[in-house]
């Protein structure tokens, strides 16, 4: 960092040079659009296609109504959520990948990325087949039913009523559960890859030490493993979370339009409702608590490496 | 408004003329913005599939003008594109209610009826609406309706009324609604024996109330793949554009559509020249191709929609002719309406009315 600091300050240049496209990127493709919806978030209608920069606050007083509240509230349980079980499943999946052999490090990277050689259309369709009342998953789930209550049956446990005599199809589409399951599925690999390439540099012998030293291996989860990969765990929680807050195909597919989440509201007033000022206010809002949580996360970063600095 | 048209036709037949299509469809794609007026061109935007297979190449061959063909999905994508100006279309078109927004926005030229002889084949039913009195910027291209797709071995009878969709349990957990917030509460106002441009704070109030009540009997709020659901046996009663319906009544015969007594909505697309059209006068030419009998029977052939062209309709088998789902009888047709722009101000009470029904 230093190194290329210095190399920067002495090249002025190079770098310059190598700084420009990027730069030029993050203007025309970030700043001017998000300077543009920023103006918009203050404005008027004054006809049907025509908007107006009045510095108007009425759109976004429009947001306290409680029904936008309950939705962004819903929306955040919603993600968050999804952010949990994908930490959940993501850590010791990442954990195998960081441990495995050399040989199929690549292979097991590989199947994590394979579903974005999809379209996410498509395979929120192939979810749709899957989480159906009458679909594969239900399918499966019944199949099963069937055979341990056939089994029961020919043991005498019949009599017991453990399992119901039919059964009983799980409803998981237009449920937060079945919004949750969608989310989860395609936020996954974004978690899991922060994670392993935390766990991937960590020095091993770390934990053996521990675990020689006399730490269960609880203990060395918690107070060792667990530690060294914060950082990892910041950035998967930051990477799921956010988008999983913007989502509206998810709540409209898999959600049945039951369990709306805020994005849908944006969606409809660049749509239908044909509202772009309050389209954009709700987007500005979305943003700035982003921006809060990076910031947040920011100043931990600094805190950490100020307390390491300081040891 | 969302509204996929997909050709009927390519489901009964084969392969290889779908990829055909589907060719053909590939390679004209290319309208570069802000196309300019060219000797012999006309740019055309129009819906996913909703033209007759050579009819643009015909056209071409009688008049030597070349069509340069763009495609949307729905009207919202027309509308954003052409909201800001235009990038070079001569015809577009709108539904009925985008036509009323875009007469409103100064968005449309007038139509020289007199370059346009072919207007005596339209059926007197579509010459004076009410969402473009005269005609002066619009003419019809095809139309059909909103109403109830349904299993039939599902339900004792067909489904009569919109009540059974709005405001009874006797269907509970088999209902599909549409996701499009003006839609469902125009029909919503219908059940409740009001007009469905009757747009007063009471009327939009109680229609709330309606779906709030009935919300809980409601599987889906479909956007755009209610009769997916339908087909798949999600649910059992579908509200759903006559069209998609029709397309999976071809691959299920358990599949009936129907219009209920109250009458249901009515859409109209129409062809239209957007203010900035750089050929307006092959754009004339090409409207009054479109609407040629042999050329209107054609696409109405195959894309399975209902046309406004009498002279057309004298040309079409009974199939289509006889086809209740694209003809719906004529006592729920003559309660049916088409919408009305309700007005950007109530447009935002309609959308904050739709937000309370889906956060509570």
């Amino acid at each position: 960092m230093a190194d290329g600091r210095q190399a920067a300050a002495q090249r002025p240049w190079v770098f310059a040079a190598f700084a420009l496209p990027s730069l030029g990127w993050l203007l025309a493709f970030f700043l001017v659009p998000l300077g543009i919806i920023w103006l918009y978030s203050v404005g008027e209608n004054v006809s049907l296609t025509r908007v107006e920069t009045t510095w108007t606050l009425l759109n976004y007083a429009r947001i306290l109504e409680p029904e936008i509240l309950d939705l962004a509230l819903r929306s955040i349980r919603i993600a968050g959520l999804a952010t949990l079980v994908c930490l959940v499943i993501g850590f010791p999946m990442a954990l195998v990948i960081a441990t495995a052999s050399p040989a199929a490090k690549p292979w097991l990277l590989l199947a994590i990325m394979l579903p974005f050689w999809t379209n996410l259309l498509i395979r929120t369709y192939a979810l749709l087949n899957i989480l159906g009342t009458r679909g594969r998953l239900n399918e499966a789930l019944g199949w099963v039913h069937g055979h341990l209550h056939g089994a029961f049956e020919l043991v005498g446990l019949g009599q017991l009523g453990l399992l119901e005599e039919r059964f009983t199809p799980f409803t998981f589409l237009g449920t937060e559960t079945g919004v949750v399951i969608g989310i989860v599925y395609v936020s996954l690999p974004f978690a899991i890859l922060p994670l392993y390439s935390v766990l991937e540099r960590m020095d091993k012998s770390l934990l053996e030490a521990s675990l020689d030293l006399g730490a269960g291996q609880l203990t060395t989860f918690r107070r060792v493993l667990l530690p060294l990969a914060l950082p990892g765990v910041v950035s998967a929680t930051i990477i799921t979370f956010i988008p999983a807050l913007g989502q509206f195909l998810t709540p409209d597919l898999l959600g049945r339009g039951q369990v709306d989440m805020i994005a849908n509201v944006i969606e409809r007033q660049f749509k239908g409702a044909n509202d772009w000022p309050y389209g954009a206010a709700i987007s500005m809002v979305l943003l700035y608590a982003t921006f809060l949580l990076l910031a947040l996360r920011a100043f931990g970063d600094a805190r950490r490496s100020a307390a390491r600095n300081a040891r | 408004m969302q509204r996929i048209r997909r050709p009927l036709h390519l489901l009964r037949t084969d392969r290889r003329r779908f990829m055909q299509a589907g060719l053909a469809v590939g390679l004209s794609l290319k309208l570069p913005a802000g196309a300019l007026a060219q000797e012999g061109q006309v740019n055309f935007y129009n819906w996913d599939t909703y033209i007759g297979e050579d009819t643009l190449s015909s056209f071409t061959g009688e008049t030597g003008i070349e069509v340069q063909y763009d495609l949307f999905a729905d009207n919202n994508e027309m509308f954003a594109k052409l909201r800001s100006g235009n990038p070079g279309y001569d015809v577009i078109v709108p539904s009925n209610d985008y036509v009323e927004r875009m007469i409103l926005a100064d968005m449309l030229l007038e139509i020289d009826h007199d370059k346009i002889p072919n207007i005596a084949n339209i059926d007197p039913m579509f010459t004076d609406p009410a969402f473009d009195p005269g005609r002066r910027y619009s003419l019809p291209y095809m139309w059909g309706t909103i109403g109830i797709g349904y299993r039939k071995s599902a339900v004792d009878e067909p489904p009569t009324s919109w009540n059974d969709l709005f405001a009874s349990d006797k269907y509970a957990g088999r209902i599909a609604l549409m996701s499009e917030p003006t839609n469902v509460l125009q029909l919503a106002m219908k059940a409740a024996g009001h007009s469905l441009n009757d747009w007063s704070d009471e009327n939009l109030a109680a229609a709330e109330r309606m779906l709030l009540a009935q919300k809980k009997n409601i599987t889906a709020f479909a956007p755009d793949n209610g009769q997916d659901l339908l087909l798949a046996g999600e649910v059992d009663l579908a509200m759903e554009w006559n069209g998609d319906i029709l397309q999976v009544m071809e691959e299920d015969d358990d599949i009936g559509y129907v219009l209920p007594e109250e009458g249901g909505l009515l859409w109209e697309d129409c062809l239209s020249i957007p203010v900035g059209a750089p050929n307006i006068d092959n754009a004339h030419a090409l409207i009054n191709y479109l609407l040629g009998a042999q050329a209107g029977a054609d696409i109405a052939d195959f894309i399975y929609y209902a046309t406004p062209n009498a002279a057309s309709l004298e040309l079409m088998d009974e199939a289509y002719t006889d086809n209740p789902a694209i003809f719906p009888p004529a006592a729920a047709l003559e309660k049916s309406e088409l919408a009305i722009f309700p007005g950007q101000e109530m447009l935002r009470k309609i959308d904050e009315a739709w937000t309370r029904v889906k956060a509570g």
